[in-house]
């Protein structure tokens, strides 16, 4: 069963990033992108890490890409007007690309030591417990560090989009 | 009908696979809201990493980095649209290729 | 198997029964709005009524069904299925009652216990913005656009409120699993106060409570906070281009969500299933009310303002009777009375929502955000951090 839902759940993944690289118009590519973060989110959960899965629909699917789908509809952002990009580009970028992915595969299959097969339920160690008892244990400064920098970041948004004092 | 369970490499393969159309995404096109799509894509292939670690030696640790990519791909993500809106309230345009000299 | 085919049993009775509470609470509303602002309600189609619901869904299967010419099809058509299934969904979690026994089978009133059943609701409400921005982006027209972008804002700035005003009762349950948290609401104090959260020690959660009915409000867009879809504002909001079925996906999202908001808070600050009343008292109020409702009924049968009346009323009351003498039987308490208690404070809170639509005026959009940004945001922040300390200081 799990073995089922990760193959259709892979093969969302890697359709919606397709389909976010190959759209003209911005809007189908967010909602390609909620796509993946949707699958993603499935793929975390049959790896038995149920908060992050959750926090991912949260953050990512339900605050970061509604930004991105409020800046598309502001903005009335177009499709794409294709334009001409370099010879290199052009006929190298497709192979390359694929050597690349191809490359990473090999190291994965042979670098990497014998790993274990996924089975879901065979590990609970991803409950919001845990993560909450590392959070404020060992990882307190990085918490504590990231909490200033969402600060930054919304003293950041706010100046940069404020209306002009003429 | 039982099916043999899914060894851990495909899940770091499909990482790879995500993280190669961020690159492509982020190269190829032209729309700079796409390009930061792009950014945001290489970053979920990232965590799925992460957490494919994070399962096989049975550590929470995986799960607190990729806690921390999210929050910082959200304040990225907040700072870098309002970017994108300064951009088209200055230039008018959302094509990368015509934001190329810094004289308006 | 077993499992399998109980839970098929379960979502079935569970969706059965949520899709005629979803009908019928449109009729509750306009009976209720009617008699708020001193006129009946429908009062034609059935007795008082009662069959309205079914007639205005033969209208909407029955009306036309377009497709305006510039829309972006694809889009246009996700956006209802993207809000109707992720309302319908969120009922999944939500736990009506205890373990129970029936013929040996022993299972969960809940179709599925999750872990984290709260950010499991918190999720689907963060996404079911997508519906909402959707649906007025791709219809082509000015006023959906303006509607469904204010309506995306109202949303995501009031989920903060709401997200800080469930937190605060989680620091005195610790646990993120609805069954948990109901569970520890169980018990008296003094052998008389219910130990529910809006009760309980060290901090009583009554300012959440209220801050989560706020954000409810906004985050289902219902009076005082539907300038998205006022009718005298902005034609019909994000929904004006849709008519039928797609229309009637909208309004079943929107009262889904209302019946989801009330469930949990009930769950989180009302305790859920637990009774008000300590002991064997708790199981005889659903038959004392049932029973008073009957009287009622028997006695203006006997004097109907209406002449239908005189036949309609012995019998809705003979129904009372037979539901208050079937919440009687003791075998049936175990199931039966947490079921009473968790529909009634649910069926309280729904009554509150349409109260208050017939009560308040309408919040002019700039007041709405500056409600929720400058006034709610920090006093759930307080409310969080005054929680914290007391049961930092105190101890559960």
């Amino acid at each position: 069963m799990d073995t089922v839902l990760f193959i259709i759940f892979a093969t969302v993944a890697v359709v919606c990033a397709f389909n976010l690289v190959l759209q003209k118009h911005p809007i189908s590519s967010a909602l390609s992108l909620i796509g993946v973060m949707g699958s993603l989110a499935v793929l975390y959960l049959l790896l038995g890490a149920e908060f992050i899965a959750m926090a991912q629909v949260i953050v990512y699917g339900g605050a970061v890409m509604v930004l991105f789908v409020f800046v598309i509809m502001l903005l009335n952002a177009g499709s794409e007007k294709s334009s001409s990009k370099s010879w290199f580009a052009n006929v190298a970028g497709i192979p390359l690309l694929l050597a690349f992915v191809a490359l990473l595969g090999f190291l994965i299959r042979s670098v990497l030591p014998p790993m274990r097969a996924v089975e879901f339920g065979s590990w609970v160690g991803g409950k919001a417990e845990q993560i909450g008892q590392m959070l404020f244990t060992e990882y307190l400064l990085p918490f504590e560090v990231v909490s200033v920098l969402i600060l930054i970041a919304i003293l950041g948004a706010v100046v940069l989009a404020q209306k002009e004092i003429d | 009908m039982h099916l043999p369970p899914v060894p851990l490499s495909w899940y770091l393969i499909l990482s790879a696979i995500l993280f190669a159309l961020g690159v492509a995404g982020f190269i190829y096109r032209k729309s700079v809201i796409t390009v930061f799509m792009s950014i945001e894509l290489m970053l979920n292939a990232v965590n799925l990493s992460f957490i494919t670690f994070s399962y096989h030696l049975r550590r929470i640790d995986g799960h607190i980095y990729s806690f921390f990519v999210m929050v910082v791909a959200a304040a990225e993500a907040a700072v870098g649209l309002a970017i994108i809106l300064t951009i088209f309230k200055n230039r008018g345009t959302l094509q990368i290729d015509e934001v190329d000299s810094l004289k308006l | 198997m077993n499992f399998f085919l109980v839970s098929l049993l379960k979502i079935a009775i569970v969706f059965a029964v949520f899709m005629s509470t979803l009908a019928y609470l449109q009729w509750i509303e306009r009976k209720v709005l009617g008699h708020i602002q001193s006129r009946t309600g429908p009062l034609r189609v059935g007795p008082h009524g009662l069959l309205q619901p079914t007639a205005d869904v033969i209208k909407l299967l029955t009306k036309e069904d377009l497709l305006p010419p510039f829309v972006n099809r694809f889009f246009y058509l996700l956006a209802p299925f993207i809000a109707v299934s992720l309302s319908l969904i969120a009922i999944s979690i939500i736990p009506f009652g205890p373990e129970i026994n029936i013929f040996g089978v022993r299972t969960y009133m809940q179709i599925s216990d999750l872990n984290v059943g709260i950010l499991f609701v918190l999720a689907i409400s963060s996404i079911s913005v997508y519906g909402v921005a959707l649906a007025g982006w791709s219809s082509n027209n000015k006023y959906s656009l303006l509607g469904s972008l204010r309506s995306s804002a109202q949303m995501i700035s009031y989920e903060l409120t709401l997200t800080l005003a469930i937190v605060s009762p989680l620091l005195l349950n610790n646990h993120l699993s609805f069954r948990e948290i109901s569970d520890s609401q169980a018990g008296f104090y003094l052998g008389f106060i219910p130990r529910w959260n809006i009760f309980q020690m060290p901090f009583p959660q009554i300012f959440a409570f209220l801050f989560f009915m706020i954000a409810g409000f906004a985050e289902t867009n219902r009076v005082p906070f539907d300038l998205p879809e006022a009718e005298n504002e902005l034609v019909a909001g994000f929904h004006t281009e849709y008519s039928s079925m797609k229309f009637a996906c909208f309004f079943m999202s929107e009262y889904a969500n209302m019946v989801t908001i009330t469930c949990v808070a009930t769950l989180l600050f009302l305790g859920g299933w637990h009774p008000l009343l300590p002991g064997v008292i708790a199981n005889l109020v659903g038959p004392v009310v049932f029973l008073l409702v009957a009287a009622v009924l028997f006695y203006h049968a006997l004097q109907p303002a209406r002449k239908r009346d005189r036949f309609t009323f012995p019998i809705f009351g003979l129904a009372f009777l037979v539901l208050a003498i079937i919440f009687a039987i003791p075998p049936f308490w175990p199931v039966l009375t947490p079921l009473f208690w968790f529909v009634s404070k649910v069926g309280i809170l729904l009554f509150v929502y349409i109260w208050v639509r017939g009560t308040l005026p309408r919040f002019r959009y700039d007041q709405l955000m500056h409600f929720a940004w400058t006034f709610l945001f920090p006093c759930a922040l307080v409310n969080l951090l005054a929680t914290a300390f007391f049961v930092a200081v105190f101890g559960k």
